[in-house]
């Protein structure tokens, strides 16, 4: 016996469900595209900064890394791990706790550990 | 199928416990193992005492006492206090929320098989007389240096100890998130359920640095590391930090559900719904909360500044306020109820004053220039034991009397409960309270043994009393189990007569598949509505009863967790013997092919038939008559 | 649950990860031991920042000069693309196309292969220039934060071998759906740790 209900999806159902995820999946790769172009500028950016060629100083490029970083991330969770469906309430609210005392913690450990 | 062909005999019994996934079962292992580890601990503190009853004792050496104090701390809160609250959320919190069993059954048991092993590892360093020494928060220049094993058994014990708790506190966050019954809504949930539920989130984000912390210590005691070591650019502070990151929520891990308990006796002694159910919620997710912000006001005198300091100093006593909220509403409780001065209640009582004084000396201490003056005095001791005896021990007592009848089917006996509770109060008092004086009068705290003519002599005396007086009470109570055990008398549904929440709305012990049918919830206090609307079963069901699905027992948590065991000696060992490292490897290798094992068969449970569940009903009904 | 229940794409649900309570619960589970090893390695990073460049009076090595971004690229490249191939085996295990799903899959895995195996090579390589672990309070902490996540890779590459073979001959079901999906989320989550590593340790160790 089991506890989950066979459903049939008629074709019409089963078409229309296999093109959303065609879809899905397309705005998956659209957003592997734009990771990798986060990736490229990040390490980019620091070749320049090694080589002088670009000036930017790196009160610049520390901060900028540090953002395209957690725009990456936000991605890995929120289509990659498919964080922005639902029934992901309390995934969010966990992962958001972990990622502020995960901030919490290292700003503590530059700050107030003393030499 | 366990319930008709059950096998008797010594060997069976040994099994069916070894190999259990009951959440009942569980809860009552962990009772009785944290109960354990509770007398170890409270032999150790004795000793403490008894040596500073008189100045100049010799009694124990220095050395042991160092032993002694460590020992006493470590086991006191991850072996004791922690595991039985972990009895009574596994026992009591899947039956409120009117659940089968806990989420992860399998996991379960492997979380109390991690606690055993761990503990049984962390006190086998008194059989090799080397002992842990560096204070239960082996901080580390003296943990680096400590010499001998010591410590070893410190960072390994607690490393597979504190694995199980994280598996126990995902355990019961998943099953609180997804098993509720019908209708229980979060709002719904009895405060012990909220407090579990919390005390658990806290638990899964406090582990980890404590997983981390340790293996830091392993690897810079046994695998040349230097993440302490200053003359290899290492920082001692590091390792203050990551303890406190986690003690802090440690200390509430061990008071919420020590609330949640308070909160359901006044409720249910005083015959009234809980005053503010919502605040007290709300206040019990902000001390969660507030709980990871204060970490370092454990180390005001490190020196981490006067703005750390002063925020820290802030947060901490922001938390009295959610605190005082639920000090007001357990006072509004009992305001105008119809009050029975039980054994659970009088712990209850005793609780509330016991604890605001605990929690006043907190908030001196947060006051970072008044620390400097109290630090590492007594009145430290005098305030986390105000805060833990008073607070988190009063707790163990009243639920264990509060609960017993739903764990074991007997009711302890009153007036020797009674008697208890004077003895274990008084005594308390009388320890610990002379303590504030003398850290006052500057006696320091972890010392040996002190001179003569400081004026300190009659008022440890006074606290030896006490602790010998608390010793009594104990033992008054160890009398109590074992004769109730004895005894034996069978206690029905709800043995207190009032009980408000869905445990007591089935047989005690309740069948191991708790619900026939899955309750229907309709509102908070769930079985106080059935009463008051006269309702005969006591339950409204939310589906009929049908065949239930079970998971099977398994002995693999225990091989794995055994493999983790042999696997901790090879590491302690491994610098030293050319045994060492295979050892460790053979351990470790033990635990993967037994998570193999567990991963590669498939174990889909079994049901229990509906014929057999009406069966059961029918033999309850009439043993009743 | 039964596992000889024969679905077909009509009939597979649209959750397969979440359609029974076992799988609920292991999904939820699973996110909160994934919020858990946040802190793990937040605190592992915390340690790391604390302790980098720091050693015995007259060490020689720094962030600067130690690191070889152009390795580190190709790594990161390759764990990168190891979390496209992974979404694309998640999009057949929705769509209940096994064999395809079981194919992406055997590609993560070599991906992640190909970066451990980078990795090693990394580690080794820095062993000989004499940075050795018991070298001094930085090699302590870089070996362990990235060692931690080399760790994670490894049991992640055992854990979707595992799997693939065990589940080779029967094909999906409900059972086994939420097992694949939970590596999916692991081996995202790595590469959220990476991700973190690239930028904190390499990157921003060579920028100084």
């Amino acid at each position: 016996m089991s506890e989950v209900q066979m459903i049939k999806r008629s074709p019409a159902e089963q078409s229309l469900s296999q093109r959303r995820a065609k879809e899905a999946m397309r705005s998956q790769v659209a957003m592997f595209a734009l990771m990798i172009f986060l990736t490229l500028v990040s390490f980019s950016m620091v070749f320049a900064h090694l080589n002088d060629v670009a000036g930017f100083s790196k009160f610049f490029i520390i901060p900028t890394l540090f953002l395209f970083a957690a725009v990456q991330v936000g991605l890995q969770l929120y289509y990659f791990m498919h964080m922005n469906e639902k029934g992901h309430g309390i995934p969010q609210m966990f992962m958001f706790t972990g990622a502020m005392l995960g901030f919490l913690i290292p700003l503590t450990f530059v700050t107030i550990v003393w030499w | 199928m366990s319930s008709v062909a059950q096998k008797s005999g010594f060997g069976a019994t040994l099994w069916d416990w070894l190999t259990t996934v009951d959440h009942k079962k569980i809860g009552i292992l962990y009772l009785l193992g944290g109960l354990f580890f509770f007398v170890l601990g409270g032999i150790e503190a004795m000793i403490i005492r008894l040596q500073l009853m008189t100045p100049n004792n010799d009694l124990v050496s220095a050395g042991l006492f160092n032993d002694l104090i460590t020992m006493h701390g470590t086991t006191m809160i991850f072996l004791a206090a922690m595991p039985i609250l972990f009895g009574f959320m596994n026992a009591i919190m899947p039956l409120q929320i009117g659940a089968r069993d806990v989420a992860f059954p399998f996991i379960n048991s492997l979380g109390f098989w991690m606690f055993a092993f761990g503990g049984l590892f962390l006190n086998i360093s008194w059989l090799f007389g080397e002992v842990p020494d560096a204070g239960w928060t082996s901080y580390a220049s003296l943990s680096l240096h400590s010499p001998g094993h010591g410590v070893d058994f410190y960072a390994i014990g607690l490393q597979i100890a504190g694995g199980g708790t994280l598996m126990a506190g995902i355990n019961f966050l998943v099953t609180i998130i997804n098993m509720r019954a019908p209708g229980m809504t979060y709002m719904r949930m009895p405060l012990f359920t909220w407090t579990t539920f919390v005390a658990s989130a806290m638990i899964l984000f406090a582990f980890p640095p404590l997983t981390v912390g340790l293996f830091f210590l392993t690897f810079d005691r046994m695998f040349s590391g230097n993440f302490f070591d200053h003359t290899m650019g290492g920082n001692t502070i590091i390792w203050e930090h990551i303890f406190w990151i986690f003690g802090h929520p440690e200390v509430y891990i061990l008071i919420l559900p020590a609330f949640g308990i308070f909160s359901e006796i006044f409720s249910v002694f005083s015959r009234k719904r809980l005053f503010g159910y919502t605040a007290m919620v709300f206040a019990t997710v902000l001390i969660g909360f507030l709980g990871f912000m204060v970490w370092a006001h454990h180390m005001f005198t490190v020196g981490l500044g006067p703005t750390a300091n002063a925020i820290f100093a802030v947060a901490t006593m922001a938390i009295a306020v959610p605190t005082g909220v639920k000090i007001f509403n357990w006072l509004l409780t009992i305001w105008g109820g119809s009050i029975k001065v039980t054994t659970p209640m009088l712990y209850a009582l005793g609780f509330i004053p016991s604890f605001v004084m605990g929690g006043v000396t907190g908030v001196m201490q947060g006051a970072a220039p008044l620390d400097y003056q109290l630090h590492d005095s007594y009145f430290i001791v005098a305030h986390f034991h105000y805060v833990i005896v008073g607070g988190v021990v009063l707790a163990i007592f009243a639920g264990l009397h509060y609960w017993w009848p739903k764990m074991f089917g007997t009711m302890l006996n009153e007036l020797l409960g009674k008697i208890t509770f004077v003895f274990f109060f008084v005594g308390f008092h009388m320890t610990f309270l002379i303590q504030h004086w003398l850290g006052f009068w500057g006696m320091p705290r972890r010392v040996w043994t002190f001179m003569d003519g400081q004026g300190w002599n009659i008022a440890n005396l006074v606290s030896t009393i006490g602790a010998l007086l608390m010793a009594i009470g104990f033992t008054v109570m160890l009398i109590n189990i074992i004769m109730t055990t004895i005894k034996n008398e069978r206690v029905g549904n709800d043995p207190w007569g009032d009980g408000r929440t869905l445990e007591w709305a089935i047989p005690s012990p309740p069948p191991f598949y708790n619900f026939p049918a899955t309750p229907l919830v309709r509102g908070l206090d769930t079985l106080w509505i059935e009463k008051m609307e006269g309702s005969k079963e006591m339950i409204t069901p939310a589906e009929p009863i049908t065949d239930i699905h079970m998971p099977h027992g398994s002995i693999i948590p225990m091989l794995m967790t055994l493999g983790l065991f042999i696997a901790g000696f090879g590491a302690m060992f491994h610098q030293e013997t050319s045994w060492g490292l295979g050892v460790l490897i053979f351990g470790l290798a033990f635990t993967f092919v037994a998570m193999a094992a567990r991963s590669l068969k498939d174990d889909l449970g079994y049901y229990v038939t509906k014929e057999q569940i009406l069966q059961d009903q029918e033999n309850i009904k009439r043993g009743r008559n | 649950m039964d596992l000889n229940t024969k679905f077909t794409p009509e009939t597979w649900p649209a959750h397969p990860e979440r359609a029974t309570m076992e799988a609920k619960n292991k999904f939820v589970g699973f996110w909160l031991f994934l919020g858990g090893e946040t802190i793990l390695f937040a605190t592992l990073f915390a340690t790391y920042m604390a302790l980098k460049n720091k050693g015995p009076s007259g060490f020689g090595f720094t962030t600067q000069e130690l690191y070889t971004l152009p390795l580190v690229f190709v790594m990161t490249m390759l764990l990168l693309t190891s979390s496209l191939t992974s979404v694309y085996a998640m999009y057949h295990l929705k769509s209940f196309n096994f064999k395809k799903m079981q194919l992406w899959l055997g590609l993560t895995a070599l991906l992640g292969l190909g970066f451990l195996m980078l990795e090693v090579y990394e580690f080794s390589h820095y062993v000989q220039e004499g940075f050795t672990f018991s070298n001094s309070a930085f090699s302590s902490a870089f070996y362990t934060l990235v060692g931690t996540h080399g760790f994670h890779v490894a049991v992640g590459l055992v854990w979707i071998t595992l799997l693939i073979f065990r589940n080779s001959k029967r094909g999906l079901n409900l059972y086994n759906a939420t097992k694949y999906y939970t590596f999916s989320l692991y081996w995202h989550f790595i590469d959220v740790v990476w991700v973190f590593i690239f930028t904190v340790v390499y990157l921003m160790g060579v920028v100084g």
